[in-house]
């Protein structure tokens, strides 16, 4: 911009150099940094999505703790706390939260400022876009389970399940869910109206979904037909496999087949996880246009 | 790719932008009817009008945001409606307006948008360019709506674009800003870059355009250098005054000067309130307006009565 010479309209310019363009794996990750910072500058995000399954949690301890154990043999012996009863709960809670709903809001907010607007204008691939997206979650959501296992090992005393099989099925129950939370996000994402109705389309969706699926409520002490139809939604699966890493092998009776039934967490999840994808193929949009 | 190449040799180059016979219509509305202009390479062409005229809808079509209904419509070379990322790569655009969030820093947000184009400009240089050193590193919702304004400039303008977008850049610019930014948009002109401007500042248009098309109600009524709009009987100057029983007076003359002589030895001295006011770009722009509004009520009434 320091060039003074003037150019008449309609003679040859001087040929511009084409640089390729970058790659839409490394556009990808640089927006996983970008996104990751903006993310935790919005306040909304950071409480009800980052924070919150830490604040139910104590609250949960702190309320129930009083009633004893939950699962206590007939002579009052064994066991386990409310809050460990609760942690598989709130760490499924958490993979829903930051990837559905932080997600679904996100991008319905970014789509009604402009945001996407802007980005659709550059050359910028919608790949790398969820790429960014994707990796933002994947990271904060595994801050966030990390740092809620420290809290519940160290401030509210939970034993943690020391079988390297255990932590294997943790990881990918954990990485299988956050990821079709994230896709599903991505889709339900076109379903605000507005920017501004996001959360109160968002919220209650999954609102309703962690009281049906095990998440406040204890999901064996829900009826019948509420626990089938919670059985159509991926949350009651994560938190089913939420609860074969960190109760003990004997809840699994509880279940409501009487077993952990990895095999259909792990079915359940991938039919989702296509659900989301196939969602977000097609109703991502720069922009709508024409409205 | 290797088209581009070429015109390096060529003695005229093909047009950055041509719009031929372009049509838009949402349901039953027309917002821009068989519309056809083309911009060289290097020129600032301005799109005015009033609002809703169309102007934004045009311009919209051509960053590829809308599509069209009827008619072809070419940028850099390429159909607008399936641009792919090398076009965008090759384009800039400012938006009439943007309400984002804003949570990142203006240095953030330009050196992430200056690392999706392949050639882009430095963040330093571009944040001098539009004056906002101070606020570098602060965020962007923090900033006063102008200052925002001159963000969404320098992201239009981060990617180094041969051709740039600009609707109406300056809203919200106070006169320093908006003096700033004409500047930046010479500089941008001087390194051979084609822009598209709408605005509804005639001054603006003046200042910075070769050429300007006049949109009314999806019509395209006039187009030319600034200094042919409206032909040459818009420009006739006007001289004005007051005679000596203290009736105001105005008189359209091609030679205003010998009028004023005439006026000044009749009177015997100086004639009151004396005028010779040659039309701005403004009063031409208004003139075309109106008479195009007034054209359109008559042909309005007389379809009224016919039918």
């Amino acid at each position: 911009m320091s060039a003074t010479q003037s150019t008449r309209p309609g003679t040859v310019q001087p040929g511009r150099p084409r640089v390729p363009r970058h790659g839409i794996l490394r556009l990808g990750l640089s927006r996983i940094g970008f996104e990751i910072r903006l993310y935790f500058r919005s306040t909304d995000t950071v409480f009800f999505t980052f924070l919150f399954p830490f604040i139910m949690l104590g609250i949960f301890t702190a309320a129930f703790s009083a009633q004893g154990n939950i699962g206590t043999n007939p002579d009052g012996s064994g066991g386990i706390s409310v809050g460990a009863y609760y942690l598989p709960g709130m760490l499924a809670a958490g993979m829903l939260l930051s990837g559905l709903q932080n997600l679904a809001i996100d991008i319905a907010g970014e789509k009604g400022d402009g945001t996407l607007k802007r980005l659709g204008g550059t050359p910028l691939s919608p790949l790398s876009y969820f790429i960014g997206k994707i990796g933002q979650v994947l990271v904060t959501g595994t801050v966030q389970a990390v740092l809620l296992l420290i809290v519940a090992r160290f401030a509210f005393d939970i034993a943690l399940p020391t079988e390297p099989e255990k932590w294997l099925t943790f990881v990918w129950v954990f990485l299988l869910g956050v990821i079709t939370c994230a896709f599903l996000g991505i889709a339900l994402s076109a379903l605000p109206r507005s920017g501004r109705s996001a959360s109160a389309v968002v919220i209650p969706i999954v609102l309703v979904l962690q009281f049906i699926s095990g998440v406040y409520l204890q999901f064996n002490a829900l009826p019948e037909w509420m626990q089938n139809i919670a059985g159509l939604f991926p949350l009651k699966w994560m938190a089913q496999g939420m609860r074969a890493v960190f109760l003990p092998d004997n809840f699994a009776a509880q279940e409501q087949n009487g077993a952990w039934e990895l095999d259909l967490v792990l079915l359940a999840l991938l039919i989702w996880l296509v659900v989301g994808l196939v969602g977000s193929r097609l109703t991502f949009r720069w922009i709508r246009k024409d409205t | 790719m290797g088209s581009g190449d070429e015109s390096e040799y060529m003695t005229t180059s093909p047009p950055a932008v041509r719009v031929a016979r372009l049509s838009k219509s949402y349901g039953d509305v027309d917002a821009v009817a068989d519309i056809s202009f083309d911009i060289l390479p290097g020129e600032t062409f301005a799109l005015l009008g009033p609002n809703g005229a169309g102007k934004s809808s045009t311009i919209e079509i051509l960053e590829g945001y809308r599509d069209r209904s009827e008619g072809d419509v070419t940028v850099l070379g390429e159909d607008p409606q399936h641009g792919d990322l090398d076009w965008k790569a090759r384009i800039g655009i400012v938006l009439q307006s943007s309400g984002e969030s804003g949570n990142a820093t203006v240095a953030e947000q330009l050196r992430h948008f200056a690392g999706l184009y392949p050639n882009p400009r430095t963040v330093e240089e571009v944040i001098a360019a539009v004056g906002l050193e101070a606020k570098a590193k602060t965020r962007i919702n923090k900033l006063s709506g102008g200052q925002q304004r001159r963000v969404d400039v320098a992201l239009g303008i981060i990617g180094r674009p041969e051709l740039l977008f600009l609707d109406e850049p300056t809203t919200g610019f106070d006169p320093e800003a908006r003096h700033q930014f004409w500047d930046l948009i010479r500089s941008l002109k001087a390194d051979g870059t084609t822009i598209l401007l709408t605005t509804h500042n005639l001054d603006e248009a003046a200042e910075l355009s070769d050429r300007a098309g006049i949109i009314v109600g999806g019509k395209l009524i006039d187009i030319g250098t600034i200094g042919e709009l409206g032909g040459p009987d818009a420009r006739v100057p006007l001289v004005r005054w007051r005679d000596a029983a203290g009736v105001q007076h105005e008189k359209r003359t091609d030679a205003p000067a010998r009028l004023v002589a005439d006026l000044a030895a009749a009177a015997g001295g100086e004639p009151a309130d004396l005028q010779v006011l040659r039309p701005s770009l403004e009063d031409i722009y208004l003139s075309l307006v109106r008479r195009h509004a007034a054209d359109s009520a008559t042909d309005a009434l007389n379809t009224e009565v016919h039918a």
